[in-house]
């Protein structure tokens, strides 16, 4: 479904992705992982469409079109979901009006007319259920007074929502203490099928526990330096980021 | 160059001074003389010319315009065109037209006993002694040039009279419409008087008729007596051809409470001066404005709390929301008498511009001359949050509607403010409307823009 072919990106004109190449297909999951500063936010923005970054070479084709061209909201609609590490604030929006103005733009996509009232509470209620978020917080300002969970769980409640082919999570672990860990990880797997994908950015191991990706990659200094199998984390997880500059020869 | 444009108004005045006069009462003659020679010596400019840098008052009163002074019937049922249009909302429904307060034939309804409702001239005659202890009483002590035009123009207008005690539970609606098929000058005004331990809301809606360029001087004048409690709602949804300016002049005795929003969502140039003096200890009041502008729009709203006395506490919130070339100008002055112990002030205008030629002029000034006080004040000028954007367009919401929901985020705590949940909620589907590009009419009005 995604082909990354030589991505190269920048922002305010410093290079940070430095020819990035990646395959995903439907059913699977992917953990990008590196030090800080490798880039990993910058290739989940980057796919997202932030126009904060500018894409300076190569390609990404998603079902066989090119995601580049295509504005954030079109690539939403086409089924692109970006998790984001730090899920904004914004006051004086309420989640309801928030998720029933991307509902029914994603619906208009599809040519289908808006959901009614009823509807769109029912779909609400059922999708909250999923990562156990509050019908209070449902009836907040988007993240607006959350804490670091909630922010998270917010995040894979509106993925619960949108349902996109295509999920990447930006660091979804970070801030997050076990129990929320867990909520989030129990979320995320449910919502896997086998039309669906998900690349999760991380750290850490420790999310990889609970949602277990079959493909590992290694990314440093802008570029994927080492792809392999589960075992690969463990072997991160063990000799640390130190142990891939050795073998890059730094 | 500033004596020519108010020469004219001088030479009219002497001209017509019968006419003027002639169906008015004698109170409303007798003020006439004081601000006729303030406008001879001084023009139309205030002492102070930089209250008035942002609108060009001159520019504003220098077209030939039409005056109504022979008091030519206007052939037009406002109940024709304009339904209730706050849905939810029952009110007790009145009428200006230009200056004029139109008969109220509607005889289902009946007000709380001792309220008065209707027009200006009537009352006067009706209840000389409480007209007298009031009219012009706040106006006169300002020496602002416009509010001085309409001492010497005004011919009739609307009061409310709210007797002492008596609470008002149904809010008072008043639908002020120009309406004229030439080029038109209004100088209306409203006198409100709420008095001890009464209560009271009204809501006022400007609206402009025919496409016709209108100056709409009008002056306001509200007096809230001990232990009373008002709320004042303007929204303003004229045309693009209106020239508007309107001082209101509130002054409030001890321990009152007053809520004053003014909106306004559709104009051509507004200026509009918020004056409040607390006269006795331990009132509160809430004054806060919202402006939504695009094209080449106007706004400028200045306003002045006196502390004249201690214990009062005043809470002002403005935004303005910036769009094409328009221009938003906001003057916060708030002034603490010496004597004015724990006196609490609070200002904060907040301000969106969304293009980079839209322009905000912001000027908060405060004075103090008492050493216990809590005050505060802050202005911000920012555009639309980057990072909201993107969050709000990676869900899929385009980013036409995502800089609309935060453009209509902007707005909510001064939506919030108001005290009449119907209002609220007509106010939003204004607001959202007006983002839209859709003119915010009122439902059941084709006529009206």
């Amino acid at each position: 479904m995604l082909e990354i072919k030589n991505l190269h990106a920048n922002i305010n004109g410093k290079e940070i992705l430095k020819g990035i190449d990646l395959v995903v297909r439907p059913g699977e999951v992917h953990a990008i992982m590196g030090p800080n500063g490798a880039g990993k936010s910058t290739l989940s923005s980057v796919l997202a469409g932030n126009p904060a970054f500018t894409v300076t070479e190569g390609e990404v084709n998603f079902y066989g079109k090119d995601l580049l061209t295509m504005l954030p909201e079109q690539r939403s609609w086409e089924g692109v979901f970006l998790g984001f590490q730090y899920p904004v604030e914004i006051p004086g929006v309420s989640m309801v009006n928030f998720m029933r103005a991307a509902i029914n733009e994603h619906r208009k996509y599809k040519g289908e007319s808006p959901l009614s009232a009823s509807d769109f509470l029912r779909l609400m209620r059922e999708k909250r259920e999923v990562v156990e978020l509050d019908n209070k917080l449902a009836n907040r300002s988007v993240n607006e007074g959350f804490s670091g969970g909630e922010k998270k769980r917010n995040e894979i409640f509106q993925m619960a929502m949108l349902e996109p082919r295509l999920s990447i999570l930006d660091e979804t672990d970070s801030g997050l203490d076990i129990d929320a860990l867990r909520i989030v990880s129990e979320g995320v797997n449910k919502l896997k099928s086998n039309d669906n994908a998900t690349i999760v950015i991380t750290h850490y191991q420790r999310l990889l526990d609970y949602i277990k990706p079959e493909f590992i990659h290694v990314l440093y200094k802008g570029r994927i330096v080492k792809s392999g199998g589960p075992e690969l984390a463990l072997e991160l997880e063990e000799k640390g980021y130190d142990w891939i500059k050795k073998e890059l020869g730094e | 160059m500033v004596m020519d444009i108010a020469k004219q108004y001088i030479d009219l005045f002497d001209q017509a001074r019968q006419l003027i006069d002639k169906p008015c009462p004698p109170l409303m003659n007798s003020q006439r003389q004081d601000a006729y020679a303030r406008v001879l010596e001084k023009g139309l400019l205030p002492d102070n010319k930089e209250k008035y840098a942002h609108t060009d008052i001159n520019g504003m009163f220098a077209p030939d315009y039409g005056l109504n002074l022979n008091r030519l019937p206007i052939p037009f049922d406002p109940y024709d065109v304009f339904r209730c249009d706050v849905p939810n909302l029952s009110t007790f429904l009145y009428f200006t037209i230009n200056d004029q307060t139109y008969p109220n034939d509607h005889s289902s309804v009946r007000l709380p006993e001792g309220v008065y409702a209707g027009s200006l001239n009537q009352f006067i005659s009706e209840k000389p002694e409480i007209a007298s202890k009031y009219y012009n009483k706040q106006a006169q002590n300002h020496t602002d040039g416009p509010t001085a035009l309409n001492t010497m123009f005004a011919q009739d207008g609307f009061v409310l009279y709210v007797p002492r005690s008596v609470r008002m539970e149904k809010p008072l609606q008043l639908i002020n419409v120009l309406k004229s098929d030439v080029d038109f000058m209004v100088n209306r005004r409203i006198l409100i008087i709420i008095e001890a331990f009464a209560e009271a809301k009204l809501l006022v809606c400007d609206h402009a008729m025919n496409g016709v360029n209108y100056l709409a001087n009008q002056v306001i004048e509200v007096f809230v007596d001990e232990g009373a409690y008002f709320d004042y709602y303007e929204i303003e949804e004229n045309n693009n051809s209106t020239h508007r300016i309107s001082s209101y002049y509130l002054s409030q005795e001890r321990n009152s409470n007053v809520q004053t929003s003014l909106i306004t969502l559709m104009t051509g140039v507004s200026r509009n001066n918020a004056y409040v003096t607390f006269a006795g200890e331990g009132a509160e009041t809430h004054l806060s404005g919202m402006t939504i502008q695009d094209g080449a729009q106007q706004v400028d709203n200045y306003t002045f709390i006196d502390h004249a006395v201690p214990n009062c506490m005043s809470k002002e919130l403005f935004k303005f929301i910036l769009n094409d070339q328009a221009q938003g100008s906001f003057a916060g002055r708030i002034l603490v008498r010496e004597g004015a112990q724990k006196t609490e002030a609070y200002q904060s205008n907040k301000n969106l511009c969304a293009t980079d030629e839209a322009r905000m002029f912001t000027r908060p000034e405060l004075e103090i001359y008492a050493d216990d006080v809590k005050c505060s004040h802050g202005a911000t000028v920012g555009q639309l949050d980057d990072n909201a954007l993107f969050y709000l367009r990676s869900r899929g919401i385009s980013e036409k509607e995502a800089r609309m929901l935060l453009m209509f985020a902007f707005t909510s705590d001064v939506i919030d403010q108001i005290r009449l949940e119907p209002l609220k909620e007509r106010l939003k589907q204004l607001v959202e409307k007006r983002f839209r590009g859709e003119l915010a009419k009122c439902r059941g009005c084709n006529d009206c823009h």
